[in-house]
């Protein structure tokens, strides 16, 4: 029972970080429908921003909760920018193209973005501090969860829980759904449709970004290629959960992370993403649309 | 011998004749075959191993050769490939090659000893690392001068039992042709001590966010060691997950993570963390005078594995010294029975061909930097 206890909640920290990453996806495949594999990158320089935000930080000898709330900002305002950017040169000038044009410009993006961090930065490992401090209540219990494991669940629950909120009853929200129904209807009834998407783009950056933060001080280390694998994995927990779903996207991820701890704590890590795969197809088979996606007619 | 005296004689006669050949070839030359990838995508391996050869060569030559006999080299380029490598023991062996360095490439060597076995040749690699070339028994003829793969998993193997004293060990790797023949050496090395068990075996996935939940399989098994097989990236992340676990037990691991950038991404984690590598060979006088050789003629650092092939070429010419002749059988049994000092020190070889005093040694991360402890 107690090994059980210890797999759930790694499953449940994994799954939270997909959750993170998995949320920016999610919304920007519901607003535009478009699959913005650029989304890793944001939680990568998001990652490089905190690393050198709070190395900086540090130095002025900042206490460490003050350090952690302006890295934070630093990161998510900086990665937000990058996403500003990136929708306004990437993907708007493509708004009317088939729907493989973008797609094909994210992955372009992706790439460049990776090989702009490689050059401007480094291509070594660089070492990530452990920006969340150790929990002194939360010692007897360090075997199963630790303070930044705990930090990541809460934010993944809140973002989840903020960001259904905005969408269903803010002024922006409303806008959003309308913007993902039809866009030419939207702009006929006044939304700004330009504006209500480099938003969304803005937010689902900054979240990568605080997901970036996060889970760096979580694993302890990043690299320019680690939002590629991260970006995959939290693809496949937001198909697994209906893409463009917000709730979707977070039950996708634990789920996905689940079936990962479960699968290397009582099989074999060897075919951990065999069961995670394996679990993918079949509900893809039963559920098209995914756990909580909406069956929805193409529109003509 | 009379055999090889008639066949310099036709050769001499031949020199004198046509005048093709540099006068080196005169009779009584002992030849030196450098066999090994010349060109293509792993001359970068092979060339080392003939400037280092030609330098020996020339040096042995300069002081008046074998016990008066100059030595000659032939050069043959297989490119690494086993077909090549098949079409040139045979030119070389008809050559009457009196020893061969080389392959570069264990599978090439393997094709051509065949050829060199039936001939009685004599063979030193400093570069082919496929332990079933000494292992198997098949081939009495062939040496080498670097450590085979599993050399390090019984290093590593060695240590954690001896040395650590444990009993269940845990054998982890990263799915990687490197780090899964390691740690599939490992495992067979632990089963045929018969002293410790293999509780978990387990191949974990690069780059993931996350391994606490493999963590937790290693407590559960109750593992008083850790042994990976890898690379830096994915080491840090485990041995910080099993600190942040509270898993005291030793992290052991290969030279895919003896690197000061697993010191600098680990940090305070990476304390105490065992790690097999080279031993230091660089002050060594032999290895700096061979080097200094080298930059002095050529303008550069030397290639990959130049000690190894200085070793070679330097081991068999103190045999032929010591044995007072080519003959395969006398050759063989002076490289076995004498020690020559070589840049890894004074090297012999064992019954097998391996040699002993080329290997691995023990490192670990003690105050931020990787000690020698063994």
């Amino acid at each position: 029972m107690e090994y059980f206890i210890e797999l759930l909640f790694s499953g449940l920290t994994r799954g939270s970080i997909y959750a993170l990453i998995a949320l920016g996806y999610t919304m920007v495949y519901g607003i535009i429908g478009l699959i913005n594999f650029a989304h890793g990158e944001m939680y990568m320089i998001g990652a490089f921003t905190a690393l050198i935000v709070s190395s900086v930080l540090s130095i002025y000898g900042l206490p460490l909760p003050a350090i952690l709330i302006l890295t934070a900002l630093a990161a998510a305002t900086w990665a937000a920018a990058y996403g500003f950017t990136v929708e306004r040169l990437a993907y708007r000038p493509l708004r009317n193209a088939p729907r493989l044009t973008p797609l094909i410009s994210a992955i372009g993006m992706s790439i460049f973005l990776q090989n702009y961090v490689l050059l401007a930065q480094t291509s070594d490992f660089l070492p990530f501090p452990a920006l969340i401090p150790d929990i002194p209540w939360l010692e007897p219990y360090a075997a199963i969860i630790g303070s930044t494991d705990l930090t990541i669940l809460v934010v993944a629950a809140v973002a989840m829980l903020l960001l259904t909120l905005l969408i269903k009853y803010s002024r922006i929200g409303k806008a959003m759904r309308a913007t993902a129904q039809d866009q030419k209807m939207a702009l006929l009834v006044g939304v700004n449709v330009d504006r209500i998407i480099y938003i969304t783009f803005v937010i689902g950056s900054a979240l990568a970004a605080i997901g970036g933060l996060l889970i760096a001080s979580h694993i302890g280390q990043i690299n320019f290629s680690i939002g590629f694998i991260a970006g995959i994995k939290a693809f496949t927990a937001a198909v697994l959960g209906g893409i463009g779903s917000i709730p979707g996207a977070v039950l996708g991820s634990f789920v996905l992370g689940l079936t990962e701890a479960f699968a290397t704590g009582y099989v074999s890590s060897d075919y951990e993403d065999v069961f995670a795969f394996s679990l993918l197809v079949l509900i893809l088979i039963f559920r098209p649309s995914g756990l909580l996606g909406k069956a929805t007619m193409e529109k003509v | 011998m009379i055999q090889l005296k008639r066949f310099f004689t036709v050769l001499t006669a031949l020199v004198v004749t046509t005048g093709w050949v540099a006068t080196a070839s005169a009779a009584g030359a002992i030849k030196i075959g450098v066999a090994g990838a010349h060109s293509g995508d792993l001359a970068s391996y092979g060339l080392p191993t003939l400037q280092a050869v030609r330098l020996v060569v020339h040096n042995v030559n300069e002081q008046g050769g074998i016990n008066g006999i100059p030595l000659e080299l032939l050069v043959e380029d297989d490119a690494c490939k086993p077909e090549i490598a098949a079409n040139i023991a045979t030119k070389l062996v008809s050559n009457g090659v009196n020893a061969v360095i080389g392959h570069t490439c264990s599978g090439p060597t393997e094709v051509a000893l065949k050829t060199y076995l039936n001939a009685k040749v004599l063979v030193i690699s400093p570069t082919a690392t496929t332990p079933s070339l000494t292992q198997s028994g098949q081939y009495p003829n062939f040496y080498r001068t670097i450590a085979s793969d599993d050399a390090q998993a019984r290093v590593l193997v060695n240590f954690t039992l001896n040395t650590l004293n444990v009993t269940k060990i845990a054998v982890l790797h990263d799915k990687g042709e490197y780090g899964k023949g390691l740690a599939e050496y490992a495992q067979t090395f632990i089963k045929q001590s018969g002293k410790a068990a293999v509780v978990l075996y387990e191949g974990i996935t690069p780059g993931a966010v996350d391994y606490s939940a493999v963590v937790q399989k290693i407590k559960r098994s109750s593992a008083e060691a850790v042994l990976f097989g890898g690379y830096h990236p994915e080491a840090s992340k485990i041995v910080g997950q099993m600190r942040q676990k509270r898993l005291p037990i030793p992290f052991v691991s290969d030279d895919g993570i003896k690197d000061d950038t697993f010191i600098k991404v680990a940090g305070k984690d990476a304390e105490g963390v065992y790690a097999t590598g080279p031993a230091d060979v660089s002050s060594n006088p032999i290895t700096k005078a061979y080097r200094e050789q080298f930059k002095k003629a050529e303008g550069r650092e030397p290639g990959a594995f130049f000690d190894n092939a200085i070793a070679a070429a330097l081991t068999l010419t103190n045999a032929m010294v010591k044995a007072g002749s080519a003959e395969p059988e006398t050759l063989a049994k002076a490289l076995r029975e004498n020690e020559t000092a070589t840049p890894f020190g004074n090297l012999r070889f064992d019954a097998k061909g391996e040699s002993i005093g080329i290997g691995f040694s023990i490192y670990q991360v003690q105050n931020g930097q990787f000690v020698q402890v063994q």
